[in-house]
C-alpha cells in the first residue's frame, strides 16, 4: 500500500492541507500542519501565472517567486519534509509549465526522489496526458507517483472516465466552478457530485475549493473521504509571515477535529 | 513519380494540434467548454448562414474589402536605398493591405465579428476579453454594443497607462474595462484574469480571445476569421498585377494579423513569408518580446508553443514600445510554421520600429500603429535586398492615432 492508499483506508475522513512553497518558512509552516492533525499535505508549486488561482493563492505565488523560489528548492522542501516525516502523504500540485519544463520523465523521476506521493497538474488534461512528448501521466505512474486528476461541476457523465482512467490515489472534486478562493459550492450539490463520482470510480474522493471554517469542513467530511483546505491556510502565512505556523496549528487543529469526527456526529 | 504536395493549410489535427504545438491546456472546469465551443463553431462553419452573416458585417459594418495599395514614394525611397546598398537597381515594390483602414482601425474587429456571431448561436449573454494596445478591447466592445451585450474587458494596468485613449473609447462603448494589477501588469496578465473570470462565469459567457493562441479551437478559428485578410489580397494581387507577391510580411503579437495574410498563401510555393517580432531592446538581454526568437516551448494560455521563460519555466516578462507585441508567448500555429520552416521570422527593435513609423508617415501619408510599423521596419531592410521586379505585401493592420502620446513621448515632444 502507499501512502496515500493507506490513509484513505482510514475509517475517519482525511484534511488535506494546501500551502504554497517558497511562502515563508514552508518546512515550519508544514510542521504545523502535521502536528496539528493534517492527513494529506499538499504543497504548491509557485508559477508566474496561476491561471485557476484567485487572489490569496495568486498572491503567494508572487511572494514565493519574489523571494526566490526554484523548482530546486521546492523538491528540497519536499525532500525534507519526507526526512522528517515519513508516513505523511506528500502531493505536489501547480502547473504544467514547470513540472514539464526538464521533460515530463525528469520531473517524475526528482520527485520520486523527494518522496513525492502524488501530483496534481492543473493544466494538462486527459486529452493531453497520453500520447504527447509532455505527457505528464505517464511518467509519473512510471516512477510511482499517483496523478490525481480534478473532477468539476462542469466534468459531465460523458467526460468522467476520460478524466477517471489514469487517476491514481485519490480524486480532487473541484466544488466550484471557478477559482479557488471564497466562494462556497452548496453542500447538496456537492453530496450529489461525489456520489455520482462514486458511482463510476473505487478512489477516495477529496473535496476542495472554498472550504475555509471547521463547520464546512465538517459538512463536506460526512460526504467525502477527504476535505482540501487552501486558501485560508495560504492567507495566513500571508498575513503573519514568520509567526504564521502558531496560525496555522489553530486553524488546523479546528479543520482537524471537525473532519475527523464528522460522522461520528453524523452517526450520533 | 509524382511527389504529394504537401499542405500547409491543413493543420490542425482534431484534438487541436500544430505538429507538437497547440492543443488544450486548460485547467478541469473549462475542458468541457472548450469542447463545447469546438462543437458549436464546427456547426457554425457548416451553416452557409452563418457564413452569409459575417461577410454581410465585414462589407456592410466593417468596410471590407479593405484596400490592396501600392506604396509609391515608399517603393522608391526603399530603391535609393538598394542602390547605395550594394544592389543598384534593385529594390522591391511595397504594396500594402489596408487593414488600418476597417472600422475600429486594425484586423482586429474581423475576428470580433465571428465569434460574437458565434457567442449569439450559443445563447451566451456575457461577453469578456483581453486587451493589449486596447485595439481587440475596441473591436469587442464594438461589437457588444453593435448586438446589445454587456461586455468586461480585462486589461494589464500598465497598459491602461500606455493606451489611454483607447481605454476612453472601451468606456464610450458601453464596456466595463478592468485593469489588472498582477504581475507584470500587461496582456499576459489581462489573459489569466479572462480565463478566471471565463472559469467562473461557465453558463453564460463567451470569451473572446484577440489572437490566434488559447486552446483549441481559437488558434484555428481565429486565424479562419481572419483568413478573409489574406484570401482577399491574394484576389486583389491577381487581379491588379496578374500575379502572386514574392513575399508577405506581418508583425506578430500572438499571430493573429499575419495568419489572416498568410494562411491562404501557404500552399502557394512561390511566396515566401516573414513574420517579425517585437526585439524591443534587442534580442541579447531579456528587454523584447520575440517569443520565437528568444524563446523556447512550453505551455501557457491553453496551449503549448514557444514562450519567453526562464529555465524552471516561469514565464519572463517581455518588453516591447508596442503594447500590442508585448506578448511572451505566440499562437501555436507560427511554432509550427516556424519548425517546418514554410515561415522566416525576425524581430525588429522600439528604435527600429519608431523609424519605420515615422517614415511612412512621410513617405506616404499614413500614420501606422506601432505593431504594423516594426513590419515597416522589417520591409526597410529586406526590400532594397530584393530584385526591382518584385513585390512585397505587407499588412498594414492598424492605425496609428492611439499610439501618438507614446511616439511623441519617445521623440521628446510634448503635447
Ligand atoms: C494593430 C495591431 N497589430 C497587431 C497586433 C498584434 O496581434 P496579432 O499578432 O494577433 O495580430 C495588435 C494587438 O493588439 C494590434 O493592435
Amino acid at each position: 500500500m502507499t501512502r496515500l492508499t493507506t490513509t484513505f483506508a482510514a475509517p475517519r475522513p482525511a484534511l488535506v492541507c494546501f500551502i504554497t512553497a517558497g511562502d515563508g518558512d514552508t518546512a515550519a509552516n508544514l510542521d504545523a500542519l502535521v502536528e496539528a492533525g493534517a492527513d494529506v499535505i499538499e504543497l504548491g508549486m509557485p508559477f508566474t501565472d496561476p491561471m485557476a488561482d484567485g487572489p490569496a493563492i495568486q498572491s503567494a505565488n508572487l511572494r514565493s517567486l519574489g523571494a526566490g523560489t526554484t523548482t530546486a528548492d521546492v523538491l528540497r522542501y519536499a525532500t525534507d519534509f519526507r526526512a522528517r516525516h515519513p508516513q505523511v502523504p506528500l502531493v505536489l500540485m501547480g502547473y504544467a509549465n514547470p513540472m514539464v519544463r526538464r521533460g515530463p520523465e525528469w520531473f517524475a523521476e526528482a520527485a520520486a526522489q523527494a518522496g513525492v506521493d502524488g501530483v496534481i497538474c492543473v493544466d494538462i488534461p486527459p486529452e493531453e496526458d497520453f500520447d504527447s512528448p509532455w505527457a505528464l501521466g505517464p511518467a509519473l505512474r512510471a516512477h510511482g507517483i499517483a496523478p490525481i486528476r480534478l473532477a468539476t461541476p462542469t466534468t459531465d457523465a460523458a467526460r468522467l472516465p476520460q478524466v477517471l482512467d489514469g487517476s491514481e490515489g485519490f480524486l480532487y472534486y473541484v466544488s466550484v466552478a471557478g477559482i479557488t478562493g471564497k466562494q462556497q459550492a452548496l453542500i447538496e450539490s456537492i453530496e450529489a457530485n461525489v456520489a455520482r463520482i462514486k458511482q463510476s470510480s473505487d478512489l477516495p474522493v477529496a473535496v476542495g475549493f472554498g472550504v475555509r471554517t471547521p463547520e464546512q469542513a465538517a459538512a463536506i467530511a460526512k460526504v467525502a473521504d477527504g476535505v482540501v483546505v487552501g486558501s485560508a491556510l495560504v492567507e495566513i502565512c500571508g498575513e503573519y509571515g514568520a509567526a504564521a505556523p502558531a496560525k496555522l496549528k489553530e486553524l488546523t487543529s479546528a479543520l482537524a477535529a471537525a473532519v475527523h469526527t464528522a460522522r461520528q456526529e453524523h452517526a450520533a | 513519380m509524382n511527389t504529394p504536395l504537401n499542405s500547409f493549410r491543413t493543420q490542425p489535427d482534431d484534438r487541436g494540434h500544430f505538429g507538437q504545438f497547440g492543443g488544450r491546456y486548460v485547467a478541469e472546469t473549462l475542458m468541457p467548454l472548450v469542447l463545447d465551443l469546438e462543437r458549436e463553431y464546427r456547426k457554425a462553419q457548416a451553416d452557409p448562414a452563418f457564413a452569409a452573416e459575417f461577410d454581410d458585417l465585414l462589407e456592410h459594418y466593417v468596410g471590407r474589402p479593405s484596400p490592396l495599395y501600392f506604396a509609391p514614394r515608399l517603393t522608391e525611397e526603399l530603391r535609393l536605398l538598394a542602390d547605395s546598398q550594394g544592389n543598384p537597381g534593385g529594390g522591391a515594390q511595397v504594396w500594402f493591405k489596408r487593414d488600418e483602414l476597417n472600422h475600429t482601425g486594425a484586423h482586429k474587429i474581423n475576428n470580433c465579428i465571428g465569434q460574437i456571431l458565434l457567442a449569439m448561436r450559443m445563447g451566451k449573454t456575457r461577453i469578456i476579453a483581453e486587451t493589449g494596445a486596447g485595439q481587440h478591447g475596441v473591436a469587442t466592445a464594438t461589437v457588444c454594443a453593435r448586438f446589445g451585450l454587456p461586455c468586461v474587458i480585462y486589461m494589464g494596468a500598465e497598459d491602461v497607462k500606455r493606451q489611454a485613449p483607447n481605454v476612453f473609447r472601451m468606456k464610450l462603448l458601453g464596456a466595463e474595462v478592468i485593469p489588472v494589477t498582477s504581475g507584470g501588469a500587461t496582456l499576459k496578465d489581462a489573459m489569466n484574469e479572462g480565463l478566471r473570470d471565463w472559469v467562473a462565469n461557465v453558463h453564460d459567457t463567451f470569451y473572446i480571445i484577440g489572437t490566434a493562441a488559447g486552446p483549441h479551437p481559437y488558434p484555428e478559428m481565429v486565424r479562419n476569421f481572419q483568413s478573409v485578410i489574406g484570401k482577399e489580397a491574394r484576389a486583389q494581387m491577381l487581379s491588379r498585377v496578374g500575379r502572386l507577391p514574392d513575399l508577405l510580411v506581418a508583425c506578430i503579437g500572438g499571430g493573429s494579423n499575419a495568419l489572416g495574410l498568410f494562411h491562404p498563401f501557404l500552399d502557394d510555393p512561390s511566396v515566401k513569408m516573414l513574420g517579425v517580432e517585437a526585439a524591443g531592446h534587442g534580442l541579447d538581454g531579456d528587454q523584447h518580446a520575440a517569443s520565437l526568437l528568444g524563446g523556447s516551448p512550453g505551455v501557457l494560455h491553453g496551449n503549448r508553443t514557444y514562450l519567453l521563460q526562464d529555465e524552471d519555466g516561469q514565464i519572463t516578462e517581455g518588453h516591447s514600445i508596442s503594447a500590442g507585441l508585448d506578448y511572451p508567448g505566440i499562437g501555436p500555429e507560427h511554432a509550427w510554421l516556424k519548425e517546418s520552416g514554410r515561415v522566416d521570422y525576425t524581430a525588429v527593435t522600439d528604435d527600429e520600429a519608431l523609424e519605420g513609423f515615422q517614415l511612412l508617415c512621410r513617405t506616404e501619408g499614413i500614420i501606422p500603429a506601432l505593431e504594423p510599423a516594426h513590419a515597416i521596419a522589417a520591409v526597410t531592410k529586406v526590400a532594397p535586398t530584393m530584385p526591382r521586379d518584385s513585390i512585397v505585401l505587407m499588412n498594414l493592420c492598424g492605425r496609428g492615432d492611439k499610439d501618438i502620446f507614446t511616439v511623441a513621448e519617445k521623440l521628446g515632444v510634448e503635447l
